[in-house]
């Protein structure tokens, strides 16, 4: 066994075990936890695969970010976790058969599907002179360009999707105005007046 | 030995050593200091009262729409890397559909601020 | 013997392990002149004397404080996670540790060349959010839980900015590569070379968003002592403590080192014809460490309010604008290609 599928196996069974340990951990936040393992795991296994600009974004975007939205999420709602572990015993039927479903297109991956003969070599990094960062580049602004500006609406969609769910904007409080704050003009704001003693205003 | 191993082989070891010198530390204080706790020295710090009720408690949802706000934006940022990095060869096509991207956001952007969702308070 | 160290496994694994204590080593001896520069620049700002009494002019002050730690108590809260609670200052540390491996001293001196050199350390101080999230969830007390919730949201807010402020220093350069980078500021014009001149307003983008992802003041609000007592820190004690302690000054340090290779020409000299070398990035982190420390002393602490607003509403308008205006100065080649450097660097 060479040093890179030796690391890939461990990569693998780390995703797995944190796969795994997500849905039965009791406590919620170390679900998270352990779903963070597997994504970094993930990360590991894009970097084996040459994919570093993936792996490294797949850090940025899912742990730096996604994940920290999910630990939020579990640590705000206060939800009784012990209620829903029980819950779960109901869909467990559902959730099984959408396990088998899944295992049964692996079989049919692994056992009916015929690669191309070219597949193998695509597979393998794409070293020499052109980084794969430059390569995606090169292709995702020009050749891809419809799907690219689609993810960009549906960013745009998501943004407004968030603000109308959970904004309540609170008129009970007063607000700083900053901008008007830097704008006064001294001179205007305050007024001295000279007040003769015993005479008063 | 492969290029690629050669190129991440030091951050896992750096990584290992990192973790080793922690565990040292912490193992070091819990070897060589004493411990001695007591019900008052680890209750909850509080003011000098007993803590009235557990501490993970509900919170503001804007730290949730923070989140959100930041996931979209990082993907922004994760759009862009490719693009700053081929950003000599790519074409005109490829070089404007990046401002159009950039100015759908920047819509969201500006919805967001009319909003006020950028407001703290 | 060379052969050794650059054919077999062993030899290769030996020597990384040599370049990793190398780094790591003087890392953290520094860190402790560091913390006490820090002390005594705040002193002195203060017209205080400083830490004076261990060794000469107190300069063993960090060491002493070190030993202090290690015999100290370690206190678990009741009702505290056990295995989060000692995993969130390890994490603090290790992330602000590992960045360290692709930061190069000088030209080809990096332990680990990567091609994605500036992902990666955004990726892992991405992560370093998690120490201070999991620190405050862990410790089962309110002022932890507080600070760590607004710590974790003013991680995030900045880390929008600094993203998008290295996005314009990549387009000018074309890679993602330190060396590659500090290539590219090299010119006939020495200082005025280096890429704090076209991308001027960013370094101060840049600079401010450091402060405000390291936690540092005028942004230290997790730790606000009138507020929270000291955040996501009240409950720890001991090594674990100095863990985070550690980690964080290593992120402010690590952030000075970035300041340095992306705006201040890393270990290129500043007057052309002098040779380049590892001391001048050495005196630049230096210099921009002393900033950040003379900023602790000088400014008052932000309120939380004004602080998201500057990092949503001044600073992401702002790096967002500059690298529309980037990209176009550098397709364009405008300003005799100032902005396209890629011809040059990459």
């Amino acid at each position: 066994m060479t040093p890179i599928v030796i690391a890939f196996y461990l990569f693998a069974v780390s995703t797995i075990t944190g796969g795994l340990m997500t849905v039965v951990s009791r406590n919620p936040v170390h679900s998270v936890l352990w779903l963070i393992l597997s994504f970094l795991s993930s990360a590991g296994l894009f970097v084996l695969l040459g994919a570093e600009f993936v792996a490294m974004l797949l850090i940025i975007v899912y742990v730096g970010a996604v994940a920290v939205l999910f630990l939020f999420v579990v640590m705000m709602l206060d939800v009784d976790f012990a209620e829903l572990k029980a819950e779960m015993t109901r869909y467990m039927p559902l959730a099984l058969l959408i396990g088998v479903v899944i295992l049964m297109q692996f079989a049919l991956a692994f056992g009916a599907w015929d690669y191309s003969d070219g597949a193998a070599d695509r597979i393998a990094s794409p070293a020499g002179e052109i980084h794969n960062t430059k390569a995606l580049g090169l292709l995702i602004y020009d050749k891809y360009i419809m799907l690219f500006q689609l993810s960009g609406l549906i960013l745009l969609v998501a943004m407004i999707g968030a603000i109308v769910l959970t904004l309540r904007h609170r008129t009970d409080i007063k607000r700083q105005d900053i901008v008007g704050q830097m704008m006064r003009d001294p001179a205007k704001q305050m007024e001295l007046k000279d007040v003769k003693p015993g005479q008063g205003l | 030995m492969d290029e690629l191993l050669r190129e991440y082989l030091p951050i896992i070891i750096f990584l290992g050593l990192a973790i080793g010198i922690g565990l040292v530390l912490i193992l070091a204080a819990a070897i060589i200091a004493v411990s001695n706790p007591d019900p008052e020295k680890v209750s909850a710090y509080e003011c000098g009262f007993n803590a009235f009720d557990d501490a993970r408690m509900k919170f503001d949802v804007r730290f949730y729409l923070v989140a959100i706000l930041f996931i979209i934006f990082d993907l922004e940022i994760a759009f862009l890397f490719p693009w700053a990095v081929a950003f000599a060869d790519i074409s005109m096509i490829g070089f404007w559909s990046m401002i159009v991207f950039l100015g759908v956001l920047t819509i969201g952007f500006a919805y967001e601020w009319k909003k006020g969702a950028l407001e703290w308070v | 013997m060379v052969e050794f160290f650059t054919t077999t496994n062993l030899g290769i694994v030996l020597l990384i392990i040599g370049q990793c204590l190398l780094v790591l080593v003087p890392l953290l001896v520094a860190l402790a002149f560091l913390m006490y520069a820090d002390r005594k620049v705040w002193a002195a700002v203060q017209m205080r004397r400083g830490p004076n009494v261990v060794g000469p002019f107190g300069l063993l002050q960090s060491f002493a404080d070190f030993l202090k730690y290690i015999v100290k108590e370690i206190v678990v809260p009741a009702g505290a996670d056990k295995f989060v609670f000692f995993l969130a200052p390890m994490i603090t540390f290790v992330m602000a540790v590992i960045a360290w491996v692709v930061i190069p001293w000088n030209d080809g001196w990096v332990i680990a060349d990567l091609n994605v050199a500036i992902l990666y350390v955004m990726a892992v101080s991405s992560l370093e959010v998690y120490g201070v999230i999991m620190g405050g969830w862990a410790s089962n007390s309110k002022y932890p839980f507080l600070g760590s919730l607004r710590s974790a949201a003013q991680m995030i807010s900045y880390e929008v900015s600094l993203g998008l402020i290295i996005i314009g220093i990549i387009i000018s350069t074309g890679s993602l590569n330190f060396g590659d980078i500090v290539a590219a500021q090299d010119g006939s014009f020495g200082i005025f070379s280096w890429y704090w001149l076209p991308h001027f307003p960013m370094m101060f983008l840049f600079f401010i968003s450091a402060l405000a992802e390291t936690n540092r003041p005028p942004f230290d609000l997790p730790e606000a002592e009138s507020e929270l007592v000291a955040g996501y820190q009240v409950e720890y004690s001991s090594t674990p403590f100095l863990l985070f302690m550690i980690g964080e000054l290593m992120a402010v340090v690590l952030m000075c080192a970035l300041v340095s290779l992306l705006f201040l020409g890393g270990w290129l000299s500043p007057i052309p014809g002098l040779p380049d070398g590892i001391l001048w990035l050495i005196g630049k982190m230096l210099f921009a460490f002393f900033i950040f420390a003379m900023i602790k002393a000088i400014t008052p602490r932000y309120r939380y309010d004004q602080l998201m607003r500057l990092g949503w509403k001044v600073f992401l308008p702002m790096s967002l604008f500059w690298v529309v205006l980037v990209s176009f100065l550098a397709k364009f080649e405008l300003f005799g290609g100032a902005y396209a450097r890629w011809a040059v660097g990459g």
